[in-house]
């Protein structure tokens, strides 16, 4: 047997950002004993990344806004395809998950009459963003942070114990979700796969590599995205995709995996920064973008559903940011997927800047002064990284890969996952809530708006079970630790030519493959080159090897977390092959258009074999339930008939 | 601008000692350190062990020693040494060694939970807050900390004495009694605790002699000294040597 720690929880949750420091915050002041397991030190989680703001209709800055509003603006930036019940909740209880932070310490920055203030963002129709200048995510963060600390202080109080009733455990890795015995008792009958409850998790200690289980009857993954499998992206190293494979391998399905937002700015110049963020503030607080003959082209780019709501000249957009009310939007404002492909439009006509990318430019709008106090951690980012003065001339930026809409299917009032029983899922791991394409801003409320709701439901979940806990089964144990050591030995005594394969090279030529076949602009023969490649590399992964020993080893680390950006990775490029239209984070050139028959439908990822962690993906299509006809009366009938059919209208 | 072979020196090891190990390893144009310790690993030393994450001087995670100085990986270009120099990367000093460059830092962890946290105002609903942008300026200035630690690498009370670390929570945790002290909103003091006090007695702010070598390695370019410290220094002062506070005191405490 196995040589592993136990702990025993009443919820545990994986992964200690926005959403899972929140889920953890709910489900401990709900009274359950709560850990967190992080892959990286507490407090330095992907949110930290975040620039931009909070989406939240406080209004505060204009007072027409409202939740409807924000509804509205969300389903437009997913066109249409978002879970409209997660909208709803989302754009309802955003503004208290918003003002809660400041119970706790946050300090946003304010209105002339003291309130949060709310700054521009694309697709939102008002000020919305709650912020603190372009470091929002770390704000966020570091609230929930001293919020979680501000429990345990509680409890040290109580207790004698700062970790009585709630403990991060950082710098740890869930390998495997363990779910209880469904009878048989043998590795052959049983847990395989769908039905089962959760029954607790598996993983190990980064640092000294000794393994772990924690038992708990309710688990709430809030593990962040998948960007780690491409090769230019904004995500950091804990994007492999774990919580979306850990539920796949739990038997929970995935949806909406086609979905992936490239940003449209992120730095392509010096070559070891290509793909780190430029937030979209620059544009929300005027930055406009231009192509090398100085033309800002973003106006040839309003596609006809936008049309009547941005602005046809330059005057007239910038005029809007004084006078919003009797001006339209500037274009450089339309949402993410748009503005994206606008540059790589731009720069595959030979439009593009000296790096491949286009300008973006707020030198010649904002005075410098301006420059340095709201946007101070681009200034700084382009100074230390590129050597550029953005006071003083434009950056180049280019699309990268930097969100995934796709994850986890929910259910949206509980956040529990799909056919597992005690598993929940929110934050980016989750699907559904931003349809095709997310809004800038959509994020961080998200995060904090499901992270709750997950953290509320486990709770309720786990009291719900009283004593009759699953238990933890042994041979399941068993297998997560050799399939973790597997790395070790390798097979590399059972192939031919005997030789391991270094889990870096594999990496690279996953983040190679994605980028090339799957990315931005998608065609159905470099769709089906991928998945080709995928098999190889799948082939190649199972013999990934690594030296050394298990103290703090990255190269083990990655080999592990290769077969989740394989698993994902795989789910990206079938349900992208499978659609076949345009609509938001999914381009096709060889079907351009965005169709209305595939606006009600997900598409769905499972595993075909849940004994396989390497083996295949199946896609099935399922219909979405129609939206509430008190949620449809929101938008004019008009705008409705370019995204849902004659026979949904009718209904 | 071009392609060079540089010369790394890593120190490899673990809690039970370890030593310098010279690396030739590539560089290319616009690379920063952290890039060639990604590189080395990838090609030379698989389980070279770092901490990082975000690799835009957001998270504060790749914090270590290069040529002596406390620096985030991730901020400190290639370009700023000459080719022929050799670079030294070494873990931060004050904290104890878990492998190569990853150092313990519980340390920090432990002092954040000794400094009481936000008490929110009584009788102010979520939603009401009212503060004005100059008053939150001086703390929104310490929050800016990405918690990297470099000052409280740097910090010689405790980087080459390990006794005082019990008594001293380091410039990152007076700095967060500072940002508390200064919020608009913070109600501590109306239930009975002050802030400035127990900076002095409970956090160790009386070791601190201003010398602002926090400062100096501050990434975020945070003003530690002149603007958390020395302010903190000052408050504490006036209350612990105002004859009115003294006199207070003394009443109070008789009755």
């Amino acid at each position: 047997m196995a040589q592993v720690e136990r702990h025993a929880y009443d919820v545990v949750v994986v992964g200690a950002g926005g959403a899972g420091l929140r889920a953890a915050i709910e489900a401990r002041e709900q009274g359950m004993r709560t850990a967190v397991i992080c892959k990286s030190l507490f407090g330095k989680a992907h949110t930290v990344m975040a620039e931009g703001g909070i989406a939240a209709s406080m209004a505060n800055v204009n007072p027409h806004d409202n939740w409807q509003v924000h509804f509205r603006d969300t389903m437009r930036g997913g066109k249409f395809l978002n879970q409209w019940r997660m909208a709803e909740l989302h754009a309802r209880e955003a503004p208290d998950r918003v003002w809660e932070l400041e119970t706790w310490g946050a300090l946003f920055d304010r209105t002339k009459d003291g309130r949060i203030s709310q700054r521009n963002f694309g697709g939102h129709e008002y000020p919305r963003l709650a912020h603190v200048g372009d470091r929002t995510g770390l704000e966020l963060i570091r609230t929930l942070q001293q919020k979680i600390v501000s429990l345990q202080q509680e409890d040290h109080r109580e207790h004698g114990d700062y970790e009585a009733r709630l403990k991060v455990f950082q710098e740890c890795t869930v390998t495997r979700v363990l779910k209880e015995d469904e009878g048989g008792g043998t590795e052959e009958s049983a847990g395989r796969g769908r039905g089962g409850k959760v029954s607790g998790v598996f993983g190990y200690v980064r640092e000294s590599g000794r393994f772990f289980v924690i038992e708990a009857p309710a688990v709430v993954l809030a593990t962040g995205g998948i960007g780690k499998s491409f090769k230019v992206t904004s995500n950091s190293w804990e994007y492999t995709g774990d919580g979306h494979a850990l539920a796949l391998l739990a038997g929970a399905p995935l949806i909406n995996m086609e979905f992936v937002q490239f940003h449209p700015t992120g730095m392509v110049w010096p070559p070891s920064v290509k793909g780190i963020l430029v937030t979209e503030s620059v544009r929300g607080d005027g930055g406009v973008l231009r192509n090398s003959e100085g033309k800002r082209f973003m106006f040839d780019y309003v596609p006809d559903v936008f049309k009547e709501k941005y602005a046809q000249s330059e005057d007239e957009g910038d005029r809007w940011y004084e006078d919003p009310d009797n001006n339209r939007r500037p274009p450089e404002l339309l949402p993410r997927d748009e503005v994206a492909r606008a540059i790589n439009s731009e720069v595959k006509a030979g439009r593009g800047s000296p790096h491949g990318g286009v300008f973006l430019d707020v030198s010649t709008r904002l005075s410098a002064e301006v420059i340095r106090r709201k946007l101070p951690s681009m200034h700084h980012q382009f100074k230390e990284l590129a050597d550029v003065d953005i006071t003083a001339e434009a950056m180049e930026v280019g699309p990268t890969c930097h969100y995934v809409m796709g994850g986890v299917d929910v259910d949206p009032d509980t956040a529990a996952a799909t056919g597992v029983p005690g598993l929940f899922a929110a934050g980016e791991v989750a699907g559904g809530m931003h349809g095709s394409n997310r809004l800038g801003g959509n994020s961080l409320s998200d995060l904090l708006v499901f992270g709750r709701r997950a953290g509320l439901h486990a709770a309720e979940y786990t009291a719900g079970l009283g004593g009759a806990r699953p238990a933890v089964v042994e041979w399941q144990v068993d297998a997560a630790a050799a399939e973790a050591l597997r790395p070790f030995s390798a097979e590399a005594e059972t192939v031919p030519d005997g030789v391991p394969e270094n889990p870096y090279t594999l990496h690279q030529e996953l983040q190679q493959t994605m980028n090339d076949l799957v990315g931005i602009i998608r065609r159905q023969g470099e769709m089906e080159e991928a998945l080709t490649r995928l098999d190889a590399l799948r082939v190649r992964a199972r013999r990934a090897g690594v030296e050394g020993h298990r103290q703090f080893n990255p190269g083990w680390h990655l080999a592990i977390d290769l077969r989740n950006m394989l698993l994902v990775s795989e789910c990206v490029a079938r349900a992208a092959l499978e659609r076949t239209e345009s609509r938001g984070g999914h381009t096709r050139d060889d079907h351009p258009a965005m169709d209305r028959r595939w606006r009600k439908l997900n598409l769905v990822c499972e595993l075909s074999d849940p004994a396989d962690a390497f083996g295949e993906v199946s896609v099935g299509r399922r219909e979405m339930d129609p939206i509430r006809p008190d949620l449809l009366a929101l938008f004019e009938k008009d705008e409705l008939l370019k995204y849902l059919t004659d026979e949904e209208l009718d209904r | 601008m071009s392609t060079y072979t540089a010369h790394f020196r890593v120190w490899r090891g673990d809690a039970d000692g370890g030593g310098l190990r010279d690396y030739r390893v590539e560089v290319h144009d616009g690379e920063v350190v952290l890039d060639i310790i990604h590189r080395l690993q990838a090609t030379q030393a698989g389980d070279l062990a770092v901490r990082w994450n975000c690799k835009a001087g957001k998270c504060g995670s790749c914090s270590a020693e290069v040529n002596g100085r406390p620096r985030l990986m991730c901020m400190t270009r290639m370009s700023v040494f000459g080719r022929d120099e050799t670079i030294t990367v070494t873990p931060m000093r004050t904290f104890p060694v878990v492998r190569d460059l990853v150092t313990d830092v519980s340390f920090n962890y432990d002092k954040a939970r000794e400094v009481p946290s936000f008490v929110p105002p009584e009788g102010v609903a979520p939603g009401e807050y009212r503060m004005l942008q100059e008053d939150v300026e001086r703390s929104q200035e310490f929050r800016k900390c990405i918690e990297c630690f470099l000052c409280q690498d740097t910090c010689h009370v405790v980087r080459d004495h390990e006794e005082n670390k019990k008594a001293f929570a380091g410039p990152r945790f007076l700095m967060r009694v500072a940002e508390l002290d200064m919020h608009p909103l913070d109600a501590a003091e109306e239930q009975g605790l002050d802030r400035k006090r127990s900076a002095q007695d409970e956090h160790g702010l009386g070791y601190c002699n201003i010398t602002k070598c926090c400062t100096e390695v501050c990434p975020e370019h945070i003003k530690i000294t002149d603007n958390a410290l020395i302010p903190l220094k000052e408050r504490a002062v006036d209350r612990k040597y105002d004859p009115l506070v003294w006199l207070g005191d003394k009443i109070r405490r008789r009755t």
